[in-house]
């Protein structure tokens, strides 16, 4: 690897490679039938110091660098991507407003608790009527005295209904709109006037969920607001930036996981008299399989090392996840074919990750806005 | 309580494993804390927690081994030692070992010392018993509880399918079994905080040692692989034909009875 990891960082892949195939995996099928994350499997994540990854040690968590911060999101991409959601959502986009923008205050108050976990985070940007176009926002805040008061819908939030601290984004100056009207608040679940709706039904990611945010006359206090008054869309672009170079590490583990499927079951399967792993048709997946996620891992661990060198990384941060989200799926399928009928049925762990993967190329801006941004850069370099 | 644990660095065996010129081939193989010696750590470690004291581990190996004892200090070990014999042996065998650890604990005033029951490298079980032979105190093998109570002992150890309870005084070693506890992972912070334990390194100089006094006794003639396991056979014919068969077989080719 071009990137040589500290010694600490090496044990800590290791350690959450054996949490997420060892104590995580036996789950999956429980899971994937319940809906639902096992209790102990949150507290043992908490206990490892898993929710604490991207916070300062200052505020009770780690402070892992972002090539850190990608190694044990890779190894953790290794088991259920329900399971890793909950945790990347919370130290990813979940977090990342308050550890790089938030005043002292707000990371007093709140951190702390987020480190170890007592309290989750989730990020609320999209609305019905801004997806892609975050700048249409139709959430409104307006201030009254020493308060914010909050009105509109989010929706497809995740961690929403277990979570306990959000980063809303909301209109502050509609006439500036994403020039210095969009603003980043902190909202509490229990603020007056906030309540979440039902959650939707997905085609994956069992076990982690998503869900409406609903704001009716809510009230937040004014040293809730993240960053500056009216700095919330360049704010939002910063958190989402490098969320994507984890999500492309949670991709490029999935994937590692896959082949190792796909090559055991290759060498096992035996048909026409021999292993199926004989076959160059199936040697020949394998083998783009293992070169592209290895193409991935070297683009994300590029663009991790390129935001500890406190480089820009908007450009490489978006192929990182155009390419990790890309290969993760043309792994997939390529596992469920190795698979034949196995990979349809939910027996094995291939037909969870087809569906989990889609999902990759679609949030934390979809596969064609990356390709915009990636564009844009490529145009103004040349 | 002063609590020291032997600990080595092997292969993991569930990985795959290859030899080349006579030797396990090192490149590919993913290295561990011996697994008997993580359940010896997280005895320690509940034992500090439980008596106050301090943990400390030691192991005989060379600059690799570095990983896994920062390991035993994320899970959370006190100090670590490493007595680093790359220098000075070419080879070593549980002799060697236990000779090198022996002269290392002789002055220490250890309470308590414990070990794996045997490596999932080597496999002999020897080291343990070996160290308290040397230090002339007594040793409990194969143990899956173990409880102190001032200065009094008590422990099961895992006897061939039944167990056994044992008294016996500090100071004592023990080796510990599968099932004596389920040890922890490091923790990330757990991880962060090893960086800053000490970790000492000796060489057999600073033991007054020199290469003649731990000259491996044994020599290893060769290493292979199990052979691999061939497909099955079904026995036909009446039942009472089958059973002849079967001990014909054991007796003759397998060779078991
Ligand atoms: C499981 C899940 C979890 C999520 N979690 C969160 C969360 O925690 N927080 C949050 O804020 N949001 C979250 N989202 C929302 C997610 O970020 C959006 O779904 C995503 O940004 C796409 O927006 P959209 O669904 O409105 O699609 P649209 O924006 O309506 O896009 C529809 C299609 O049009 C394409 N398109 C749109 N504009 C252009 C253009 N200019 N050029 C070319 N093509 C274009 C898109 O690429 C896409 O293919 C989540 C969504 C899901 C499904
Ligand atoms: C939802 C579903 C419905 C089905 N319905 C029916 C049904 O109604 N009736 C019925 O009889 N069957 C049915 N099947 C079975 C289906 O036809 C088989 O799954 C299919 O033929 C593949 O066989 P397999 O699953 O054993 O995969 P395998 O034959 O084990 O194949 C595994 C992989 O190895 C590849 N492979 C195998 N041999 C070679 C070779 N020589 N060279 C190159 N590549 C090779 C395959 O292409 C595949 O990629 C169904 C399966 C599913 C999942």
């Amino acid at each position: 690897m071009f990137v040589t990891l500290p010694q600490e960082i090496e044990q800590m892949k290791q350690m959450v490679k054996n949490f997420a195939d060892k104590e995580v995996d036996p789950y999956s099928q429980q899971i994937e039938d319940e809906d639902m994350l096992p209790q102990h499997l949150v507290e043992q994540a908490k206990d490892l110091g898993l929710f604490g990854i991207s916070i300062p040690e200052e505020y009770g968590g780690i402070g892992l660098n972002a090539v850190g911060k990608a190694v044990v999101l890779e190894q953790l991409g290794r088991t259920h991507n329900g399971f890793v959601s909950l945790i990347s959502a919370h130290t990813g986009i979940g977090s990342t407003g308050l550890v790089k923008l938030a005043s002292d205050y707000l990371k007093q108050k709140y951190l702390p608790d987020m480190a170890a976990g007592r309290k989750i985070g989730a990020f609320a940007l999209s609305e019905p009527g801004a997806g892609s176009d975050a700048t249409n926002l139709a959430t409104r805040a307006e201030k009254v005295g020493n308060n914010w008061i909050l009105n509109g819908t989010k929706h497809f939030i995740t961690n929403a209904p277990v979570a306990d601290v959000f980063t809303v984004f909301a209109l502050t100056d509609k006439a500036k709109g994403a020039k210095g009207g969009i603003t980043a608040f902190l909202v509490e679940k229990d603020f007056p006037g906030f309540t979440i709706g039902k959650k939707d039904k997905k085609m994956g990611l069992r076990g982690s969920y998503t869900a409406q945010l609903i704001f009716e006359d809510c009230i937040v206090p004014e040293e809730n607001v993240i960053g500056e008054v009216g700095m919330g869309y360049m704010n939002a672009l910063k958190i989402l930036g490098e969320g994507r170079v984890g999500l492309a590490a949670r991709a490029v583990g999935s994937c590692d996981k896959l082949i190792e499927l796909s090559a055991s079951y290759a060498k096992e399967r035996v048909q026409f008299g021999k292993p199926i792993a004989d076959n160059q048709a199936i040697q020949w997946m394998l083998a783009d399989m293992a070169t592209e996620t290895e193409a991935a891992r070297m683009l994300t661990l590029k663009a991790a090392n390129m935001i500890d060198e406190g480089k820009t990384v908007i450009k490489e941060a978006s192929m990182a996840k155009l390419f990790a989200s890309e290969v993760f799926n043309r792994v997939a399928d390529k596992a469920v074919q190795i698979h034949g009928g196995m990979g349809y049925v939910s027996d094995y762990p291939v037909e969870r990750f087809y569906r989990d993967a889609r999902i990759t190329k679609i949030y934390e801006g979809t596969n064609e806005i990356q390709r915009l941004i990636i564009a844009r850069r490529v145009l103004e370099e040349n | 309580m002063n609590i020291f644990v032997l600990l080595k660095r092997t292969f993991d065996t569930e990985e795959k494993i290859t030899i080349a010129k006579g030797a396990i081939n090192e490149e590919g193989a993913e290295f561990i804390i011996n697994p008997y010696d993580e359940y010896a750590v997280e005895e320690a470690i509940q034992l500090r927690d439980n008596h106050g004291g301090e943990v400390t581990v030691v192991t005989v190996g060379n600059e690799e081994a570095e990983k896994q004892l920062r390991t035993a200090l994320a899970m959370g070990a006190d100090k670590a030692v490493l007595i680093n014999t790359e220098d000075d042996l070419e080879s070593g065998d549980q002799f060697t070992t236990a000779k090198i650890l022996a002269e290392y604990l002789k002055d220490k005033e250890a309470d308590i010392i414990l070990a794996g029951n045997v490596a999932i490298d080597s496999g002999s079980g020897q080291v343990g018993p070996r160290v308290a032979d040397l230090l002339d105190i007594p040793y409990v093998t194969t143990i899956t509880n173990l409880e102190i109570s001032g200065e009094t002992v008590t422990v099961v150890r895992d006897v061939e399918g039944d167990s056994e309870t044992i008294e016996t005084k500090l100071p004592v070693l023990v080796t510990a079994q599968q099932g004596l506890n389920e040890p922890r992972y490091p923790s990330l912070p757990g991880i962060m905080k090893a960086k800053k334990k000490p970790l000492e390194e000796l060489e057999l100089d600073d033991l007054d040692l020199d290469e003649d006094d731990v000259e491996a006794k044994t020599k290893v003639v060769e290493i292979f692989l199990p052979p691999t396991k061939e497909a099955g056979r079904v026995l036909e014919g009446e039942l009472d034909a089958q059973v002849k068969e079967l001990v014909n077989l054991l007796h003759k080719e397998a060779k078991v009875i």
